[in-house]
């Protein structure tokens, strides 16, 4: 009689309650149903509301339950996994109905007549029309941009990484920080300023390409950067043991591993721009007419395009406007995929 | 081929930090000479000064002399990738070119500086591998990634890619401490051969290694941590195993210290 506890306490010290696999979705379901149980004994009208209820349910639920079952420790587990599905599903929400919303909307007038029409002789409140000025103009604008940022941002994060000692490094490094805080509109006036008002250049393309280049740069500046530094150390003194000199070792080694990243890196900073508005407001105008010829007169863009059918106001425009930016979305998804392919087509293989 | 170095009064830096102390020692040619002592004492750091891969590393900077046949290394108007491409070096940790295949890992040397003629391109990677003892193993999948191969093989595919630019010394830093016996034992073959042609030098921690491979054995010590690593001495291998002339070298390699 004495004995047995002790034996019993041996006994549990490696094995103790634990909840069933399926006891998070249960406490899910749960703290739904009471969550949505006491809101409308509330009388709450807000699904969100409705939602931070049920979710800060679904925390302290799974707290108190694993508490009693499996102990503090086991619980404090679950409270930080439950955390971090409460935060994914608070993230991934907004992001799913945008999404929803944008198809749900774009597709009545996203067909092959729309990308291939402009806006040239149809009225705001007609139907019919296109975004393909708007689809060149966003082409040859962020083209432009990528032209003068990717090379000036990739060899400035070469000298920052290979390069750059003392105070040039540090001062490099500050402005690209300063840089990359600028807000768009920003970039834009001081283009305005220089080009348009200082020089008497006209509107056009390149102008708003020029602002595009300002944001695009720090961006690329800073992924090529941490890319560079991943590059083992060990690679640079192999090649440079070989007797090749520091700009070949850059050039045949360092570039060549880390051109997926970069890559990588250059895509995302294209996506960034391609949905700049103010720039291109300021500097391109706007038109709806095609202008092929991104360096003189206004030109069109995506961002600045559903601005201006969403403001027009017309249900037509809107409808318009919405499969713009359907359209808009499709094309930094396009681009992000390619980067993807790209990075995974030059890294590094590993096979044998 | 093989060519001697003179080492004289040598001090090495890292920024302020003095590394190494007035180190001199001959190195003579077609023959193996080890480096062993406790691990800060700065040999690898004397090693990287011989080929000048001790000023890649920012804030290093040398004094002293290193003549190879008679010509210094840092004197004026040298070029240090010239002195790269005469000696070469192999480091403790394979490093293979992650983005080229085996082939062209032991072509880069080459490949990368333009100088080759592509008919004699082949001859030189399989007289490379050859060289390595790696031909038979690789023949057959020489456009595979090199970083595919063991660590064994790795470590070999770089010997097979230092050798390739035909320098005049290999310095190895370690070649065989992320190595198992067997691949180590097939490295100390390679070395016994390469010393026909070549002047080696290598870093060890392994004392039988370095009393397996090496004809001669330089031991190095610092007299306190934060203090520069010395030169304590350097003599016929047999003797620095058998009857050093410094006490200290007997108290390290029979194990009473360090």
């Amino acid at each position: 009689m004495s004995n047995a506890p002790v034996t019993r306490k041996h006994a549990s010290t490696l094995r103790g309650g634990s909840l069933p696999k399926w006891s998070p979705w249960a406490i899910a379901a749960g703290s739904l149903a009471v969550g949505a149980g006491v809101s409308l004994a509330a009388g709450l009208d807000s699904k969100v509301q409705w939602g931070l209820i049920a979710a800060i349910l679904f925390v302290l639920g799974t707290y108190v339950i694993a508490a009693r079952v499996e102990g503090r420790r086991q619980a404090k587990d679950r409270v930080a996994t439950s955390m971090v599905w409460v935060c994914f599903i608070v993230a991934v929400v907004p992001l799913v109905s945008l999404i929803w919303e944008t198809v749900e909307r774009g597709v009545k007038v996203f067909d092959a007549y729309f990308l291939s029409h402009s806006m040239g002789v149809v009225a705001d409140a007609e139907t019919g029309g296109g975004i393909y000025h708007a689809i060149i103009g966003t082409l040859e604008q962020v083209g432009i941009a990528s032209l003068i940022a990717v090379p000036i941002g990739v060899l400035t994060a070469i000298y920052l990484v290979e390069y750059g000692r003392g105070k040039l490094a540090k001062a490099v490094t500050f402005f690209v920080d300063v840089m990359t805080g600028i807000p768009s509109i920003v970039a834009g006036l001081f283009v305005l300023s220089f080009w348009i008002l200082i020089l008497d250049m006209g509107y056009s393309g390149f102008a708003g390409a020029m602002a595009l280049s300002i944001l695009m740069m720090p961006v690329v500046v800073r992924s090529t950067e941490e890319m560079l530094k991943l590059v083992p150390n060990e690679l640079r003194e192999a090649s440079l043991a070989l007797g090749v000199p520091k700009w070949r070792t850059i050039l045949k080694v360092v570039l060549p591993t880390s051109i997926g990243g970069i890559t990588t890196g250059v895509m995302l900073a294209v996506a960034r721009i391609t949905g700049e508005t103010a720039p291109v407001l300021l500097l391109v105008w706007g038109t709806g007419f095609i202008n092929n010829n991104p360096f003189d007169g206004p030109q069109a863009s995506l961002p600045l395009y559903i601005y201006q059918q969403y403001a027009a106001g017309t249900p037509a425009s809107v409808d318009r406007a919405w499969a713009a930016a359907l359209a808009l979305i499709l094309f930094v998804m396009i681009l992000n995929m390619g980067a993807r392919a790209i990075a995974r087509w030059k890294a590094p293989k590993a096979g044998r | 081929m093989a060519k001697r170095i003179d080492v004289s009064g040598l001090t090495a830096y890292y920024g302020s930090h003095k590394a190494i102390e007035d180190i001199s020692m001959t190195v003579e040619p077609r023959s193996v000479t080890a480096f062993i002592g406790p691990s800060g004492c700065g040999k690898s750091t004397f090693l990287r000064t011989l080929n000048r891969m001790h000023e890649v590393t920012p804030g290093g900077r040398v004094e002293g002399k290193v003549l190879l046949d008679d010509e210094d290394l840092y004197g004026n108007g040298i070029d240090p990738v010239a002195v790269r491409r005469t000696i070469g070096m192999v480091f403790q940790r394979p490093n293979p070119f992650p983005t080229m295949s085996i082939f062209d890992n032991v072509a880069a040397g080459l490949k990368l500086n333009g100088n080759y003629k592509k008919s004699e391109l082949g001859d030189i990677v399989e007289r490379s591998l050859k060289g390595a003892n790696l031909w038979n193993e690789v023949k057959d999948r020489l456009n595979k990634p090199g970083s595919g191969l063991s660590g064994g093989q790795q470590q070999r595919l770089c010997i097979a890619r230092a050798i390739a630019v035909e320098p005049q010394v290999l310095l190895m830093d370690e070649p065989c401490s992320a190595l198992d016996p067997i691949s180590t034992l097939a490295i100390e073959d390679l070395i016994g051969e390469l010393k026909e042609r070549f002047t080696i030098v290598i870093v060890t921690h392994n004392m039988q290694q370095a009393a397996r491979v090496s004809d001669r054995t330089a031991f190095f010590n610092l007299s306190a941590v934060g203090q520069p690593g010395r030169l304590i001495e350097i003599d016929d291998t047999e003797r620095i195993f058998s009857n050093p002339s410094v006490q200290a070298t007997e108290d390290y390699i029979s194990g009473r210290f360090g």
